[in-house]
């Protein structure tokens, strides 16, 4: 399908799944997520998939477990407080090398929060969804086309390098409409999986999805071979949007929604004559080092702008190794920055008093 | 030289490392034992759960898939609903089954869920050194109820198979022991149905079988053995709690 269609970013994100092959959905009820269930549970029959609304987020991510260990491309999608609730199954997904989908559509926390837009998971989805040693291949989609192509690649890279994947959206992203063009139905490109458990029909040593190992040299070998594959993923798979950052003074780095918003006080400064530009991570995990450190020489003054009280800034501090000064800028609680907000922030570090 | 007896092939050649007098490795067993004379040992997927049965994906002759606590039910249904011709059961604990893990166990019996629950009682968690279990006895010692399982602070034991008894979607509720030889050919002949059930498709199917911890309850096995029929049996009372087979609703 070539021609533009307008949809609802959660809305397309789900239809994405289709097209990349996914046909079984395990989710539970919460806002601003509830477009993607709605959709597949109309959906998935038509197309003689599995649509099951669990009984808690516990349990739909543990059904994603029992899916994914059988090689089928499953998914589940949830919001900021259903998420901590998955974070147990997701470190038992990426203890046992399956590759599964999750969608976090973001909003204002800690507890129960809000229910507008909010980027405060960052530190989730990239440090600590779920105990223990591992890591998950996160997206950032800043547009409702990019909710469309991060699906098949998020199923993709996380089959090639067996680990889980995210899409951390957000409530704006997710409510908002934007003409999209979908992929052809069924694109997906099928990958090899002989671990998968889906009977050994007494032709094939036994599939075993397992995280537990009680030999603590076993153990550690595992996880260094884990932690091997994520050295591959920082560096093949980093993923970031360099604009006007070439003889940019001020480079702000921002993700999501967030750099919407980012791209219009770029544009703004620049009519004003103030050299900015922007660097969007794409993936959040690898984070996008090498993009920032190729600004490090030209760059005067960096500002992370987010949608929380400061989270991704502590990564773009590391890239940076102290050879700039980075200083944030947020929003928080659900609350979008302006333009104008941000154009100050800018004027401000280009030595511009507003 | 004729052969008389062979191990079954549901079975792995890995010793077993459950305790003197456990009655897993009976169990384990019959289990295995059913799998092989159903033919379906090449397409069955067990879920192991959190516990001393964990280490059972060692022992299953067939694919297996190590769940998180309690989560069994929920992993099955993963399993199931992508490989809805394949033969999925779960092997789990009183702990596992009964207390993290009652709503998966709930909702997966009140779905219908097709798969075979092979579940262990014996009122007490063995895997962590003997705490307090939600099948625990009344008055029962444990780590965790030094001075007795008290019901006014601790509550009652939960009688799993009268609870999922009552829902629509459960095929086969039936609580078996293996504390004596008749006792073992009706359990085994219970897990067979089980399993018959999930062919025939006819839903959620649990077995449960009162089952002994010498170690954690600190009697012998053959101690153990009358304990379970002077003090488990009386509360867990064997039988058939419900069965769509004999003359009831098929749940398709």
């Amino acid at each position: 399908m070539s021609e533009k269609v307008l949809m609802k970013g959660n809305e397309a994100l789900a239809e994405a799944a289709l097209s990349a092959g996914c046909r079984h959905f395990f989710g539970y009820p919460i806002t601003p997520q509830t477009e993607i269930s709605a959709y597949l549970a109309k959906r998935m029959p038509k197309v003689g998939g599995v649509f099951l609304q669990a009984e808690s987020e516990v349990s739909a991510i543990n059904m994603v477990l029992g899916a994914a260990a059988t090689g089928h491309r499953a998914m589940t999608s949830s919001s900021s407080p259903g998420i901590s609730l998955k974070s147990e199954g997701v470190s038992y997904i990426a203890g046992s090398d399956l590759p599964a989908l999750i969608i976090n559509v973001q909003r204002g926390g800690p507890g129960l929060g809000g229910i507008q837009p909010s980027q405060s998971d960052y530190w989730q989805a990239t440090k600590a969804l779920g105990h223990g040693d591992f890591q998950l291949y996160v997206l950032a989609p800043s547009t409702i086309q990019e909710m469309v192509d991060f699906v098949p690649l998020a199923f993709e890279v996380g089959e090639k390098y067996r680990v889980p994947s995210m899409i951390l959206s957000d409530g704006m992203l997710g409510q908002m409409m934007e003409p999209v063009t979908l992929p052809d139905s069924d694109s997906a490109t099928a990958s090899d999986k002989p671990w998968a458990v889906t009977g050994h029909k007494n032709q094939r040593q036994r599939n075993i999805a397992n995280s537990l190992y009680i030999s603590t040299t076993e153990l550690e070998r595992l996880n260094i071979e884990r932690f091997q594959r994520y050295d591959e993923m920082k560096k093949h798979e980093q993923r970031a949007e360099s604009y006007l950052t070439e003889d940019a003074d001020v480079t702000v780095v921002a993700f999501g929604a967030s750099s919407r918003v980012v791209r219009s006080a770029v544009n703004a400064a620049r009519a004003q004559g103030i050299k900015a530009g922007m660097i969007r991570p794409i993936t959040l995990w690898p984070f996008p080092v090498d993009a920032i450190q190729k600004t490090i020489e030209t760059t005067k003054e960096y500002l992370c702008v987010e949608m929380n009280m400061g989270q991704m800034v502590d990564d773009v501090r590391l890239a940076v190794e102290g050879k700039r000064r980075v200083c944030f800028y947020g929003r928080t609680g659900g609350v979008i920055p302006t333009p104008a907000e941000v154009l100050e922030q800018i004027k401000t570090l280009a030595g511009k008093e507003a | 030289m004729a052969v008389v007896f062979e191990k079954t092939k549901g079975l792995t050649d890995a010793p077993f490392h459950y305790c003197p007098g456990c009655t897993h490795g009976i169990v384990h067993r019959l289990v295995g034992e059913v799998l092989e004379e159903l033919g379906v040992l090449g397409t069955a997927v067990g879920v192991a759960s959190v516990g001393c049965s964990v280490f059972s994906y060692n022992y299953f002759n067939c694919d297996m898939v190590q769940a998180p606590h309690g989560r069994a039910p929920a992993v099955a249904t993963g399993i199931k609903r992508c490989l809805p011709d394949n033969v999925v059961f779960t092997y789990q604990g009183d702990g596992d089954l009964a207390a993290i893990g009652t709503a998966e166990t709930v909702h997966a019996a009140t779905r219908g869920e097709n798969i075979t629950v092979i579940f262990i009682n014996n009122a007490i968690y063995g895997m962590t050194g003997g705490q307090m279990a939600p099948t625990t006895l009344p008055g029962q010692i444990t780590q965790t109820s030094p001075y007795g399982r008290d019901t006014a602070t601790a509550g009652h034991p939960i009688r799993v198979c009268e609870m999922l008894a009552t829902l629509d979607g459960t095929a086969l509720a039936q609580r078996v022991s293996v504390d004596n030889v008749k006792n073992v050919m009706a359990a085994k002949k219970a897990i067979k149905k089980g399993f018959e059930n999930q062919i025939n498709k006819r839903g959620y199917s649990i077995i449960e079988v009162v089952s002994t911890c010498p170690t954690n309850w600190g009697l012998s096995p053959q101690e153990s053995i009358q304990w379970l029929r002077d003090n488990m049996l009386p509360y867990y009372p064997l039988g058939v709690y419900k069965d769509v087979t004999e003359g009831g609703s098929s749940h398709e």
